[in-house]
């Protein structure tokens, strides 16, 4: 098994098969994790970097126990602390990255493209773990992957993503790979927070979340960041709260099946109330653990290209 | 010595020409222009099957001297003139320091002198195109400036804009804004609608050069100076320009090539070439723009020649600087969409890129004449090349058009009557 391309940058590009090829190969993985023995041999020799430009805690560590879960060895730059706070452009980044031998290079990074940027200049594979508000492929494969464990398909659900589409990456992800996969996709957020013409995605656009959240299967709710307050595109923490947040009432109103998601890291109290949050509905926690399988999946994927199948058992 | 161009398929609309005829050139001048002119020993250049025009001026040229040596200099940004059919070129005073004294319009004119085209200088509006208070613009005047901007930092306080408009028309020179609203474009990279949504970059809405025009439009009416908007972009910045016009207000705009060929789709690979302000607009507005090029609604061709480094245009779109080097591809690109296709003519193209260029900048445009200057040049249209942007003469070799295939090319170009560019049979020089 493999994925006829060197690099994962987005699902902007993957067809259906491979969104499948990945959920897939994650169920093998994510049984490595249920293991006493939580470690396979496959990436023996492989050598994973993650590079990341923007303070991460979980998708590092996400991306960190994946690789060494498949014995990679793995070694992570952050921004502080190595040549990269000194100003050393990404194009020298990414030679150093060549010549140390790197299998695989993870990358983080505030700026659009720049993983696009850094696979032109290396031979490397390379895999995007969030470059501004682009892409986020491996969040929305793990969402996709959170999703299909409880409905067992994508095709035909509702899935409402709620909050700041305008700057997420992962609302993009989502919207392409649960296209791509059969859903019904829909947005919900202030106008202040949507962008421009994003109904082109095919997605259907809404500014009241309660007209939102009517016959959905799945509500996917965003991290509001504070900046944006402070930035002018909404008045008030409170006034989001009262207007898009994900309480008691609305989940009530939803009804029993439909499922709570979030990419994290959580404001309680504000996009999501914690009864919310920790409600039977919720797989939040699960989306975590569905993160290391999916992203040991696309290791395995693009490092493991050679490797032995067998390995896996 | 004199020099003959034979059999040439010559065009000048203000002087009646179209159609073969051989020009003898002696000392600055064109000083014979007929049908045949027997070669009594003079410098021969065969020009069967080629075009002959005006030289085109540029009135929106950023030569980066003083103070960005790096990205170009008078001498490699009039070689680019040169080679691309300019026998002109306004530079754009957006330097370090600021083109906003009569010190460094006089090094821009001093360095000029040694330079392969003429070189118009245009001065600040503002003290280092801050915004806040007026340059000396009369004494600026006296240096020979031909026009003012903040071309690049725009003067964003209407009053200022007013003082300016007001104080300037005494001295006869007219305002170029490059509109741009900075509050609506703030951090965008490229044009804002579905693209920058599906790219994930930040967007500059349409709004943000369209609210300038119309302020400027306003303050022209108040002020009855001649406004001239710099590389308009839009659907909406057009219109209000065509209203105005209706209305008896003294305004033109120029629009540049890349504008009228690339759509904010091109942005798509993330190459930092594409990025440019005004950014590459929707698909809707080219579309538009293309319609009034073609209905002669638009008054100037110009390229907004901005070279960079390599290292300026290298890496994160975000961290990109703004430009395209246009010199260059200019001409050869019009050829190719535009008047290939006959959606404009020969005589069109030397309006909106030679004529009225002068008319805004009230310099000597007597096209080709019996004693008029010889600023011509010799346009191969059957000359098929691919754009390689190593081989440019400009410092700045960011083109979002590197390996286009194009048809036609500009072999000769004569600047007061001194052959300064010769690509015959692929030479590429230029000649000092």
């Amino acid at each position: 098994m493999s994925l006829k391309r060197k690099d994962f940058l987005g699902l902007y590009d993957a067809s259906a098969e491979e969104i499948k090829e990945i959920l897939e190969t994650a169920v093998a993985m994510k049984d490595i994790l249920t293991r006493t023995v939580k470690k396979v041999p496959t990436l023996r020799g492989k050598t994973v970097i993650n590079l990341f430009y923007e303070p991460s805690t979980r998708t590092k560590f996400s991306f960190n126990l994946a690789a060494k879960r498949l014995s990679a060895d793995v070694m992570s730059i952050s921004k502080s602390g190595s040549s990269i706070a000194k100003g050393e452009s990404l194009l020298d980044t990414a030679k150093t990255m060549e010549v140390m031998g790197a299998d695989v290079v993870v990358i983080r990074h505030s700026a659009p493209g720049a993983a696009q940027f850094l696979a032109e200049n290396i031979s490397a594979s390379v895999l995007n773990a969030g470059d501004g508000a682009h892409a986020h492929p491996t969040q929305a494969l793990l969402d996709i992957y959170s999703i299909k464990e409880n409905f067992g398909q994508i095709e035909g659900l509702n899935v409402l993503i709620v909050g700041d589409i305008a700057h997420s990456r992962v609302a993009r992800s989502n919207i392409w790979g649960l296209n791509k996969m059969g859903a019904q996709v829909s947005v919900a957020g202030p106008q202040t927070l949507l962008p421009r013409e994003i109904e082109k995605m095919g997605v259907k656009v809404y500014n009241n979340l309660d007209q939102a959240l009517e016959n959905v299967d799945v509500v996917n709710i965003l991290r509001i960041q504070m900046e944006r307050q402070e930035s002018g595109l909404f008045p008030s923490i409170r006034e989001y709260r009262e207007i898009y947040g994900m309480n008691k009432e609305r989940l009530q109103r939803i009804g029993k099946k439909a499922l709570i998601m979030h990419p994290g890291p959580m404001n309680r109290g504000i996009e999501i109330e914690s009864s919310v949050a920790d409600s039977s509905q919720s797989v939040i926690t699960e989306q975590v653990k569905n993160g290391v399988a999916i992203r040991m999946a696309l290791l395995y994927l693009l490092a493991g290209r050679e490797v032995d199948n067998e390995n896996l058992n | 010595m004199k020099t003959l161009i034979k059999n040439a398929e010559v065009f000048d609309p203000r002087n009646d020409l179209e159609g073969k005829y051989d020009i003898l050139i002696e000392g600055k001048n064109v000083i014979q222009i007929s049908e045949n002119i027997k070669n009594q020993g003079y410098e021969l250049i065969d020009a069967t099957d080629k075009v002959v025009i005006p030289a085109l001026i540029d009135m929106h040229t950023h030569l980066r001297e003083p103070g960005y040596e790096d990205k170009e200099t008078v001498k490699t940004g009039c070689e680019a003139a040169a080679a691309g059919g300019f026998s002109a070129v306004a530079a754009m005073p957006n330097t370090n320091p600021v083109a906003d004294n009569p010190a460094v319009v006089e090094h821009l004119n001093l360095k000029s002198k040694e330079a392969l085209v003429k070189v118009y200088p245009v001065g600040s509006i503002t003290q280092g195109s801050k915004g806040e208070k007026l340059s000396e613009i009369g004494t600026l005047a006296k240096t020979g400036v031909k026009a003012l901007t903040d071309d690049g930092n725009p003067v964003m306080n209407s009053e200022i804009m007013r003082r300016a408009m007001e104080y300037a028309s005494a001295f006869d020179l007219p305002i170029i804004d490059h509109c741009e609203d900075k509050n609506l474009s703030k951090d965008g990279v490229m044009h804002e609608g579905y693209y920058s949504t599906i790219y994930g970059l930040n967007g500059i809405p349409a709004a943000s050069e369209e609210i300038m025009v119309s302020r400027d439009i306003v303050l022209a009416e108040m002020t009855g100076i001649h406004l001239h908007i710099a590389h308009l972009s839009t659907e909406g910045s057009l219109k209000q320009v065509i209203a105005a016009k209706k209305r008896g207000i003294n305004v033109t705009f120029e629009v540049t090539p890349h504008h009228l060929i690339l759509t904010d789709k091109s942005v798509g690979d993330y190459n930092p070439d594409t990025k440019v302000h005004p950014p590459l607009r929707s698909k809707r507005d080219v579309e538009v723009l293309r319609k009034a090029l073609k209905a002669g609604e638009i008054d100037v061709l110009a390229t907004d020649h901005a070279p960079h480094t390599f290292e300026d245009k290298l890496g994160e779109y975000d961290y990109a600087a703004n430009g395209i080097s246009g010199l260059e591809t200019a001409l050869a690109l019009l050829y190719e969409y535009f008047i290939k296709n006959n959606d404009i003519s020969w005589n069109e193209l030397i309006n909106m890129y030679y004529y009225k260029p002068a008319e805004i900048l009230n310099v000597e445009a007597e096209g080709i004449k019996k004693g008029s200057t010889a600023d011509l040049i010799i346009f191969n249209p059957a000359r098929s090349w691919t754009v390689e942007k190593e081989k440019f003469k400009s410092k700045g070799k960011n083109t979002p058009f590197a390996g286009y295939e194009l048809s036609g090319k500009n072999e000769v170009t004569f600047v007061e009557g001194k052959m300064v560019y010769d690509d015959r049979g692929g030479k590429n020089e230029v000649l000092y």
